[in-house]
């Protein structure tokens, strides 16, 4: 990865350090050498090696978007309630770490062929179903296989399609083989539809039960309700330092903040942003503001006038002021777009791409280049997408108007906005959950040929770095092939993208956290039932 | 009485037909919304082919009209089917949510009518004085307040800065009952101040109606005290139009109350059946509106049933 290695090792350093595996000497000498002060080393060994968690304790978490039809299927995973469980009773082969990077989770480890064809899995063998069986290649196998073939109605299926076959090499490894080289194959693993579950004897998965293999088991649950969980001790890994786990769902933005105040929860998964100032100054709260992977997408459809002109679309996106927008829609909760969807926290990001700005003249000039004096367009959104949507495409409007562009904003429906306007629209409002890779998100939303190609946008040389790019294992040459396609989109591509939305959740002053959260889910990735824990 | 019970059996007979009349509605109307089941539980992430292995799945390939009289061959042997999404029989994901919102209901109704009729009955005898215009005053604000606003009101002072209550009232299976009282207060009291308006001015209307009435003036004339010439004269006939609007009022607890659960996080039937709508889970929609729909039936029944045991004339007609 392009990341750089002094992260790793401070965060091993400060792991080693909390197990007591190195003494205070060894923590600042390694420390120095990592490129860190000797002031701030010492300041860190006081604030987090010493910050060791704690067992104990029940974690009392309210979770918004909880729903009656929530259900065990992991293919009709959907909802924030059903993802934030789904890492609470069940693990995955793979784990999105904390400090973004990619971790191992029920496979112990992953080697790829040379093509990055063939793809062998190393399972861990410590690990067991909360009915006390092992885990084995077969469970792995069948659980994978849950999200493909005809019959299947997972939504996780087009992420498999290239998968050819699954296998299993003995009891402790699978082997996976893909029509085409696919490098990210360890990072598709951390997609929280795809969980371990056990094997039924025809090669089914037993999903109905909730039985995982996550480091809380289910006591009682209740979908729309809320759910009661208790430590796994068989569980294979370090951490579950909480007791018991009792989430409750708690959909209304108000009822979760003051439960939170009151003590009745001791975090909750989602803040209004609009009192998250009010909240912050509440002595006993504390909010995580975390930069996510999450981003707003207004995609045009590229075979459809006027977008069909790339001047029409540069001047789209040169007559947006995304500073306006992050600071006023989402309360500067969000970092701006630059039009390629790679949010700063995935890997590969191209950071020397220069952020582009709000410049009405220059959309104007783009607007003569395409032969236009003026542009009317409509962009539809509807507040069910992000909340304050139908705002920020007022606001967007009110910006293009300098450029001589007439936004028209049309509020849609909130009910049936993905079947009805997504992809059927020639503009429309759209948001992404985080994807692990680039890899992932191009293929998804910006592959020619892709189902959810929402731009239909067909650029030759992007589809064919794709291409490329996927089977490279090669780290370099990889991350220059995906600065070249984060230009092109950029540049040509048909996506307006005015930002990436932060997670912003929040917990009671006691509930502690390492120095880095996971920005893949709300509350550290969905793990910080395992992860945190309870100041003594 | 034989003529109460023919009465009773025979507005139990138009109460079958209308809950028919209502499920053709109700899955009509299901049917009219945008987008179907498959769609709205993939959502962002349907494409056309899982849409349709999971429509092929749930059975939505069939032609609506035969879907509709599976179920009812299903309903009318007392077997609500299973619901689409979960595939949690509709009774089990219903029942415990429906005691659910019958203990709310039942709890308010406990506070509310006698509440509502002592009220009428103090405010219709001192009508007029200070104490009635304050009472009317207050009850009528606090009607036209939206309930989730006086919810977060009363969360606002009973809840976050005095702790007396919890602000949420989410339940579990080993409280005992004086802690589901304590939990549950808050969204009880919010309903009891929604409908303590509506029935305490019918009490007072009503009785302040016959106090117009000959007998009554006969009896003052008699020298009866102004108390008793309202508890004994003029409310054992003003109980009819009371008794109606009790049982509206009770209709709408049951009924009514899916906001007041949203602000308390109560686990009631309103809750689930607003999930089931937006996912158009439609033998879950089916079953939580034919319930509200007999509910309304029976209390009205009840409230036609009440009027006549009341009202002496209509007990024994000639």
């Amino acid at each position: 990865m392009t990341k750089s290695k002094n992260p790793e090792l401070m965060n091993n350093l400060e792991k080693a350090a909390r197990s007591g595996g190195i003494s205070k000497r060894e923590f600042l000498q390694y420390s120095m050498l990592a490129g860190v002060t000797a002031s701030t080393a010492t300041g860190l060994w006081t604030s987090q090696a010493k910050a060791q968690p704690k067992r104990g304790g029940t974690f009392r978490y309210g979770v918004h978007d909880g729903n009656t039809s929530d259900n065990h299927d992991p293919g009709t995973y959907q909802s924030v309630y059903s993802i934030q469980l789904a890492h609470t009773h069940r693990s995955y082969l793979t784990e999105i770490t904390e400090e973004n990077g990619l971790g191992p989770d029920m496979a112990v480890g992953w080697e790829a062929s040379p093509d990055a064809k063939t793809w062998t899995f190393e399972l861990n063998t410590d690990a067991t179903f909360h009915d006390g069986r092992k885990f084995t290649a077969n469970d792995a196998v069948a659980s994978l296989n849950h999200h493909r073939g005809e019959k299947s109605t997972s939504a996780a299926k087009a992420l498999l399609d290239s998968v050819v076959d699954i296998k299993t090499d003995g009891d402790k490894h699978i082997v996976i083989e893909l029509s085409q080289g696919f490098a990210d194959l360890p990072w598709i693993m951390t997609d929280y539809h795809l969980v371990m579950l056990p094997a039924n004897d025809d090669g089914s998965v037993d999903w109905e039960s909730g039985v995982g293999a996550g480091p809380y088991k289910i006591e009682k649950n209740e979908f729309g309700i809320g759910t009661s969980l208790v430590r796994h001790d068989g569980w294979h890994r370090e951490g579950a330092w909480f007791d018991r786990i009792d989430m409750t769902v708690l959909n209304d933005p108000n009822a979760r903040q003051t439960a939170l105040v009151t003590g009745d929860v001791d975090a909750i998964s989602s803040v209004d942003l609009k009192t998250m100032a009010l909240l912050q100054r509440h002595p006993d709260v504390e909010v995580d503001n975390i930069p996510s992977g999450s981003a707003i997408t207004l995609p045009m459809f590229c075979d459809v006038a006027p977008f069909d002109n790339v001047d029409v679309r540069m001047a789209l996106k040169l007559a947006i002021d995304r500073e306006e927008i992050v600071e006023k829609i989402v309360f500067g909760t969000g970092i701006p777009g630059n039009d390629f969807h790679v949010s700063p926290n995935m890997p590969y990001f191209p950071a020397d791409i220069p952020q582009r700005t709000y410049d009405p003249e220059k959309a104007k000039w783009h607007l003569k280049q395409a032969g236009m004096e003026n542009l009317s367009v409509s962009l539809s959104a509807a507040d069910s997408v992000l909340p304050g949507a139908v705002d920020m495409i007022v606001l967007y409007s009110e910006q293009a108007k300098k450029a001589g562009i007439d936004i028209k904003p049309v509020r849609e429906a909130n009910d049936g906005y993905w079947s009805d306007v997504w992809l059927k629209k020639p503009w429309v409002f759209v948001k992404w959950g985080a994807r692990p890779t680039p890899d992932n998100m191009f293929t998804l939303a910006y592959k020619d040929d892709a189902a959810w190609n929402e731009a239909h946008w067909k650029n030759p040389r992007f589809n064919e770095l794709l291409l490329q790019a996927k089977a490279e294992l090669d780290e370099t040459r990889r991350a220059e092939m995906y600065h070249e396609m984060c230009m092109l989109a950029r540049d040509d591509g048909g996506t307006v993208i005015p930002m990436f939305v932060n997670f912003v959740y929040a917990r009671r002053k006691n509930v502690k956290h390492g120095p880095s959260v996971s920005a893949s889910w709300e509350t550290d990735g969905g793990r910080g039932t395992h992860r945190w824990w309870f100041e003594g | 009485m034989g003529d109460i019970l023919q009465l009773v059996l025979k507005r139990l007979g138009l109460g079958v037909v209308t809950l028919f009349v209502i499920s053709i509605l109700i899955f009509f109307a299901v049917e009219l919304l945008p987008g179907d089941i498959a769609q709205a539980v993939l959502g962002q992430a349907a494409t056309p082919e899982t849409v349709a292995a999971l429509r092929e799945k749930m059975g939505l390939d069939q032609p609506a009209i035969l879907r509709y009289f599976q179920w009812l061959g299903g309903a009318v042997t007392g077997d609500f089917g299973v619901s689409l999404i979960s595939g949690e029989r509709v009774s089990t994901a219903i029942s415990d949510r429906f005691v659910n919102t019958l203990f709310l209901a039942c709890y308010a109704a406990v506070i509310a009518v006698p509440i509502s009729i002592i009220l009428g009955v103090i405010v219709a005898l001192l009508r007029n004085t200070l104490f009635d215009r304050v009472a009317n005053v207050v009850t009528l604000t606090s009607i036209s307040s939206p309930e989730f606003f006086l919810g977060y009101i009363l969360i606002l002072y009973l809840a976050v800065k005095t702790n007396y209550f919890p602000a949420i009232a989410s339940l579990s299976s080993d409280m005992s009952f004086g802690e589901l009282l304590h939990r549950t207060f808050l969204p009880a009291l919010t309903l009891v101040l929604v409908v303590t308006a509506h029935m305490m001015r019918m009490t007072r209307a009503a009785i302040i109606n016959l106090l117009a009435s000959p007998y009554i003036e006969m009896a003052r004339l008699k020298g009866v005290p102004a108390w008793k010439v309202i508890v004994k004269h003029a409310l054992p006939n003003a109980w009819a139009p009371i008794i109606n609007v009790v049982a509206l009022n009770l209709a709408y607890l049951i009924t009514g109350v899916v906001l007041v659960e949203v602000v308390f996080v109560y686990p009631g039937i309103g809750q689930l059946l607003v999930d089931a709508v937006s996912k158009r889970d439609f033998p879950i929609v089916q079953a939580c509106c034919l319930i509200f729909a007999a509910t309304f039936i029976l209390l009205n029944l009840a409230a036609d049933v009440g009027s006549i045991l009341t009202n002496p004339r209509l007990r024994h007609p000639k």
